[in-house]
């Protein structure tokens, strides 16, 4: 178990101040103006060697992303985005980084928007979340205040500031280009790409856009160093990542732990197991709701970093592991979850506007088992018809939780149908 | 096609809305829509008309039809009159697994209204909202910009009775627990509890 | 200059292409739907998806770039695979009224369904169903229809100019809308009927008066304005049943203006069927020899120049030419063709052209306007100054009124002697001139309608002479807003008077006689007490205080050659048939001169056109910009400071054709509502 001297997000339940004072207490800020004179080759070179990847749900290299950024500006500035728009089913670590340890992120904004070359960081909050982005403008001020931010961000004589931007209710703006149009004041729409943000951004300008915990660990990483860093978790999966423990355990809970850590140690350890004891576990959502759930005899071993997920067909995703004892109705839970992918569906794209809508339908009807058997198969295809053939990821999102049932729950779903086909023989 | 125009900002608004127009690059000030919305839904009493959208438009020198785009896209602009509280069911699986059918049904039963309607005295709106970002705190009802977590059936009607008397409420966990740490307290972070001074904003 | 493979085959493409265009180039079929050339890439519709080696996942080849040496298949089983599922998920919810859509036989839904489909769909929920919206008088809706291309949205933004058209709400719910149901405020609005792919915009006008394939099609000219839009006219039973644009990439591109493709319903409307003679004050039907008789009777007395002629707005060359030889074959050189009283000049061809061409306008770097609304009097000219704004970087400013003309405008003011000012060299429009490297100047038939037209066409001449021209580029352009305007100057149509003039003279009877050829933009209670011939199509202006009536036969039922404003000679063929005992024109004035004067040397239109070849060289070369000779021209004199008052009447509303239209009525209408509702003046 990860001790807490490695733990990066100290203040992750509040007990603490906030406020700037208490940050610097826990270590924020210190030496930033050092790390800022180490330079951006520096920065980007260490964020490479910690292996950090995207903890928003992709897993893409940090300091990767980050060295696609021009190191000369063509005339046009370079923007930061911190993706703050959290809404993945399940997830909710970013609240507490933004409302518990705004510090963090805000210093983490400096270095990475540094690092890139940026003159700003623009971190973009789901309208929801109104005390977070309280709390995040007082970190700012405090920042500004203390000459950590402005004209001369901590003495270096780098201009740099952050400004909070707060959605309006769209789980599409956490896809990257749907963000940066949202942020433009659009619709929330994903864009094309090719041009990639790194080239052509927001407001054209070259952008790279990071989740609120790949900036927030970066400071904490520069100092205590890549290798630090590196020697926790397991290859290709470094690092610690704050677990979001939702459903049926019986105490849910948020809690940062070492990458690699098995899930039933996860569950056991923090969310005081599964309720009614890890043998009443029907099945596991590992990542958010995007990913596929796991039964239980997947989850027994698993572990819980990005290559051991998707060996199992799942994915890490945002870490966000919704638990499901056995009195769930497995069905419906996914069922729910396409309800909510047609919901957030922006509407663009055919495959996605279309079948997300299909989809919920089917399931709907799945639920009580009106159906024919034949329909299960139907049902797949479809959603191999919208996987890999929409604009963005939210295709996938939707395919996936079903694929994922019929993967591993098909005889209940089979079983369903035949007692509904049952009764109304009766 | 633009009816006359009679919303316009107080003097505060409009300070605030050239503040969040200062925020972005000078002749992008169409990246403001979104928190001008906000704040002229603030300022009429919870929800957007097209006066309203027509009025930004102006205000920010994009067409009507681009802001009602973006009004209509995203839900947390109201297009009709809402109750003094907005209260919103969180329903997505998360929340559904630890109950929120039943706190629907408690609002549902308490207030005497279905989704989407607003009480006959005008001081409760119920709505479903998917996934709010309250997981481990579920079941989670946002009121107004406030959230409620780890409400039961009893816990947020007794909410419910007391914003309807005018009384305080305290938002966040129901059950006695801090944020998001395990209920009986944080298996991590033996050290940090309190050990800097608990002050400064705490939301 | 990127190499690609596709299906095997290599294929070189231009930089900035496109996957699906170097599989165009390459031959083969990429389908789709919400991509169009003319508008911005949405890449939404996910039909084109081909599979490129090395990606995981099938790409749309509109919005990727073509890069050297991508390996792209298009028919293997993945790509037919996705067209199936694109294809399923598109009928998903469109509804099965195929045999009631007007689209029908044209539509690239089903087309596409047939050909990449796979013929069985596998949706049994409801379907959702879409409240129909209200654009207006031209564009019928069936928005359940909709396929979301968001095609309408992305030319009314980008095309038109007017930011009305919208895609709202989110997800299954999106609708496509006009902003508040309101009108599809643009005289271009018509094309997105074209360019929606399916039945959800369909044209009000022509809604279940004919199926397509029942529709014989007739490549023709419009003679609305003078831009000479190519369209195309589409007929059944020898009547007009629509107008669409015909492809001319030089012209209209693949657009029209409203009133080209809605006037339609005017060709049957307050026809003159049959002649007419006056008889104690009142019109008696004729028959064709009574009419001539009656002529013959009323030329009487009247010799040489006491017979005059005035010429329309939509008469073709062949009819000026019959004319021209009838008037002159009667001893009269007293023709005239600028009703409005522009001070035009015929002896030099460059000084009444488009001389830029209407495509090289995106060539421009700078324009000027004098006193002209391009978006008016000719709205495809209008659509390629807004392209040379967004594509070229065009900046316009403008010597006249204050107009919206979709694009951004520096207004100078109103004033006519600004003209004079800019030729000066210390005005900011001499400074924008000298600044730019292609400028252009555009003359109104407003700034030349004047007293001082022809000084203002003399400082217009010294001011593109300073400014304007270099080698390979003339930007001197006069924009006509007659489609027989150019034509009749080819044939020197002018009289030394003007109609000013010659009006007067026909009221002191120095003009005893006067043949009207479709005349009827101009006051003709000046003619009471003159003897006059209207020859025409519709009981308009200028019957009013005729004596013969001779019906002759609209754009569409005729062969005719027209001059459009850039001088580009074009053939429009005959398409529909001409009521009751209309004649073409041409052979009535063979067949007057019969009775009248000296028979016209030509039996028929052949023979005709061979005489006007060799009357007017130019007009010999068909469908060519031509180069005119750069010249002096207009005359020197004072230019009042006064403003330049914009041409009269209503866009809808300028032609014979177009005021017998309901259709334009209608347009004019709902225009003048939303006014006063703007205004709050109703009530």
């Amino acid at each position: 178990m990860l001790q807490d001297k490695d733990r990066i997000f100290t203040n992750l339940y509040g007990f603490e101040s906030p406020g700037i004072e208490g940050a610097m207490a826990r270590g924020d800020w210190d030496g930033t103006k050092e790390i800022l004179e180490k330079g951006q080759d520096w920065i980007i070179g260490e964020m490479k060697e910690s292996g950090l990847r995207g903890r928003g749900g992709a897993g893409f290299p940090t300091g990767l992303k980050w060295s696609f950024m021009p190191k000369e500006s063509d005339g046009r500035p370079s923007y930061l985005v911190v993706n703050a728009d959290e809404g993945e089913p399940g997830t909710c670590k970013d609240r507490d980084l933004m409302r518990h340890d705004p510090h963090k992120l805000i210093e983490g904004c400096l270095i990475a928007g540094f690092a890139m070359r940026a003159v700003a960081a623009y971190i973009y909050i789901r309208g929801e979340f109104f005390r977070e982005a309280e709390a995040l403008e007082r970190a700012i001020d405090e920042a500004r205040a203390k000459g950590f931010l402005g004209k001369d961000a901590c003495g270096t004589g780098y201009a740099f500031d952050v400004y909070v931007h707060r959605g309006a209710g769209a789980y599409i703006c956490g896809e990257e280009t749907a963000l940066i149009e949202s942020l433009e004041g659009k619709k929330g729409q994903p864009r094309l790409k090719p041009p990639f943000p790194a080239n052509v951004g927001v407001w054209g300008c070259p952008t790279t856009v990071n989740n609120v915990e790949s900036i927030a660990v970066a400071p904490t990483i520069l100092r205590r160093g890549a290798s630090w860093f590196s020697g926790l978790g397991r290859p290709n999966n470094f690092g610690t990542k704050v677990f979001s423990i939702s459903g049926h355990v019986n105490n849910p809970c948020n809690v940062e732990e070492e990458m690699g850590i098995p899930l039933k140690e996860l569950i056991e350890k923090h969310a005081g197991g599964v309720r009614g004891g890890w043998d009443n576990l029907l099945a596991v959502i590992p990542g958010g709701s995007s990913v596929p759930i796991l039964p239980k005899s997947i989850c027994d071993t698993v572990l819980m970093d990005f290559d051991s997920l998707k060996e199992q067909q799942s994915g890490l995703g945002t870490a966000a592991v919704i638990v499901m004892d056995k009195s769930t109705d497995v069905v419906k839970a996914i069922a729910r979850l396409s309800q909510f992918y047609t919901h957030e569906s922006c509407g663009q794209c055919t495959p996605c506007r279309e079948g997300t809508g299909w989809m919920w339908r089917v399931m709907e009807r799945l639920v009580v088992g009106n159906a024919e058997k034949s329909e299960i198969d139907t049902l797949l295809d479809v959603t191999k018809q919208i996987e890999g053939h929409t604009i963005c990821a939210l295709g996938d999102a939707a395919a996936w939780p079903i694929q994922g049932l019929m993967r591993h729950f098909r005889d209940e779903v089979e079983a369903r149908i035949d007692a509904y086909q049952l009764k109304a023989a009766q | 096609m633009s009816a006359a125009t009679k919303f316009a900002w107080t003097p505060e608004n409009e300070a605030e809305a050239q503040k969040h127009i200062a925020k972005y690059p000078e002749g992008k000030q169409q990246s403001a829509v979104m928190p001008l919305l906000d704040l002229a839904q603030r300022q009429n009493n919870g929800h957007v008309t097209i006066e309203i959208m027509e009025y930004i438009g102006k205000y920010l020198g994009m067409p009507a039809i681009r802001v009602q785009e973006v009004a209509t896209f995203y839900t947390m602009y109201n297009h009709k009159p809402i109750g003094k509280h907005h209260v919103q069911v969180c329903g997505t699986t998360p929340c559904w697994l630890r109950g929120s059918d039943d706190i629907m049904a408690a609002c549902k039963k308490h207030l005497g209204i279905e989704k989407g309607e607003t009480t006959k005295d005008g001081m409760f709106t119920l709505g479903e909202v998917e996934c709010a970002g309250g997981c481990v705190n579920a079941p989670q009802v946002s009121i107004g910009d406030d959230y409620f977590e780890d409400v039961t059936p009893e816990t947020i009607v007794d909410i419910l009775n007391k914003l309807a008397k005018g009384e305080k409420v305290t938002p966040g966990p129901q059950n006695g627990r801090q944020t998001s740490a395990p209920l009986g307290g944080p298996t991590t972070l033996a050290d940090f509890k309190g050990k800097t001074a608990k002050s400064g904003g705490d939301a | 200059m990127p190499t690609l493979t596709i299906n095997g085959t290599e294929v070189t493409v231009d930089a900035g292409k496109s996957v699906l265009q170097a599989c165009e180039q390459a031959g083969v079929d990429v389908p789709r739907f919400c991509y169009h050339e003319r508008l911005s890439i949405a890449g939404n519709c996910r039909m084109c998806l081909v599979e490129m080696e090395r990606s995981p996942k099938p790409i749309a080849s509109c919005a990727m770039p073509a890069g050297d040496g991508m390996v792209i298949h298009t028919d293997t089983e993945l790509v037919k695979k996705s067209r199936e599922g694109v294809m399923e998920f598109m009928l998903l919810n469109h509804p099965l009224d195929c045999p009631i859509c007007d689209q029908g036989g044209e539509c690239e839904l089903q087309d596409q369904s047939v050909a990449f489909g796979s013929g069985d769909g596998r949706f049994s929920e409801n379907k959702r169903a879409v409240e129909d919206k209200n654009m207006g008088p031209l564009v019928a809706t069936t928005m359940t229809r909709c396929i979301h291309c968001m095609r309408c949205i992305r030319f009314s933004d980008e095309i038109a100019g007017v930011e009305i058209m919208g895609a709202i709400g989110r997800g299954d719910h999106t609708e496509v809308v006009t902003y508040l149901d309101g009108l599809l405020d643009t005289e271009l609005s018509g094309n997105v009927i074209d360019l929606c792919p399916v039945g959800a915009l369909t044209s009000k006008p022509y809604a279940f008066t004919a199926r397509s394939w029942e529709l014989k099609r007739h490549p023709s000219i419009d003679v609305m304005d003078a831009v000479g839009s190519n369209i195309e006219v589409d007929t059944r039973d020898g009547a007009v049943m629509r107008v669409l644009p015909r492809l001319h990439e030089d012209i209209n591109e693949e657009w029209i203006s409203d009133k080209t493709r809605f006037a339609y319903d005017g060709l049957k409307k307050r026809r003159l069927d049959r002649p007419y003679v006056r008889k104690a004050g009142k019109f008696e039907e004729a028959t064709w020899g009574e009419a001539f008789a009656a002529i013959k009777t009323g030329l009487k007395g009247a010799k040489g120049n006491e017979i005059a002629a005035l010429v329309g707005d939509t008469a073709d060359m062949e009819s000026m030419f019959a004319l021209k030889g009838l008037m002159n074959s009667l001893g009269s050189q007293r023709i005239e063709a600028r009703q409005d009283g522009a001070a035009l000049d015929a002896k030099i061809r460059a000084s009444y052209l488009m001389n830029t061409g209407i495509k090289g306008i995106e060539d421009a770097d700078y324009l000027l306007l004098i006193g002209c609304n391009p978006r008016s009097e000719a709205v495809m000219v209008n659509a390629r100054i807004r392209k040379g704004t967004v594509k070229n970087g065009l900046k316009v400013g403008r010597i006249g009124a204050v107009a919206d003309l979709t694009y951004t405008v520096e207004d100078f003011g109103d004033d006519a002697s600004l003209v004079k000012a800019a030729k000066g060299g210390r005005h900011e429009i001499s400074k924008a001139l000298k600044a730019a490297s292609k400028p252009m100047i555009i003359v109104g038939q407003a700034a030349l309608a004047r007293e001082d037209g022809a000084a203002i066409l003399k400082m217009a001449h010294d001011l593109a002479d300073k400014y304007c021209i270099s080698e390979g580029w003339n930007g001197f352009n006069i924009l006509h807003t007659a489609a027989s305007r150019v034509g009749a100057l080819d044939l020197g149509l002018t009289t030394e008077e003007g109609i000013k003039g010659l009006l007067k003279s026909a009221k002191t009877g120095d003009v005893k006689a006067m043949f009207l050829l479709g005349a009827d933009e101009f006051d003709s209670s000046t003619l009471a007490d003159t003897f006059t011939v209207y020859m025409g199509t519709h009981g308009d202006e200028g019957v009013k205080h005729a004596d013969v009536i001779l019906p002759g036969v609209t754009y569409t039922e005729k062969a005719g050659t027209y001059i459009n404003t850039e001088g580009r000679v074009q053939q429009a063929e005959k398409a529909s048939v001409a009521p009751g005992d209309a004649r073409e024109d041409w052979t009535i004035l063979r067949a007057l001169s019969d009775i009248v004067g000296e028979t016209l040397p030509y039996n028929t239109l052949s023979e005709l056109r061979i005489a006007l070849n060799e009357a007017v060289p130019e007009t010999a070369t068909l469908d060519t910009l031509p180069e005119a000779d750069w010249s002096d021209f207009g005359t020197d004199g004072d230019i009042a400071k006064t403003p330049i008052v914009p041409i009269g009447g209503n866009f809808y509303q300028t032609n014979p054709i177009a005021r017998a239209s309901d259709v334009m009525a209608e347009c004019v209408s709902v225009r003048e509502g939303a006014t006063e509702e703007a205004t709050g003046t109703n009530g």
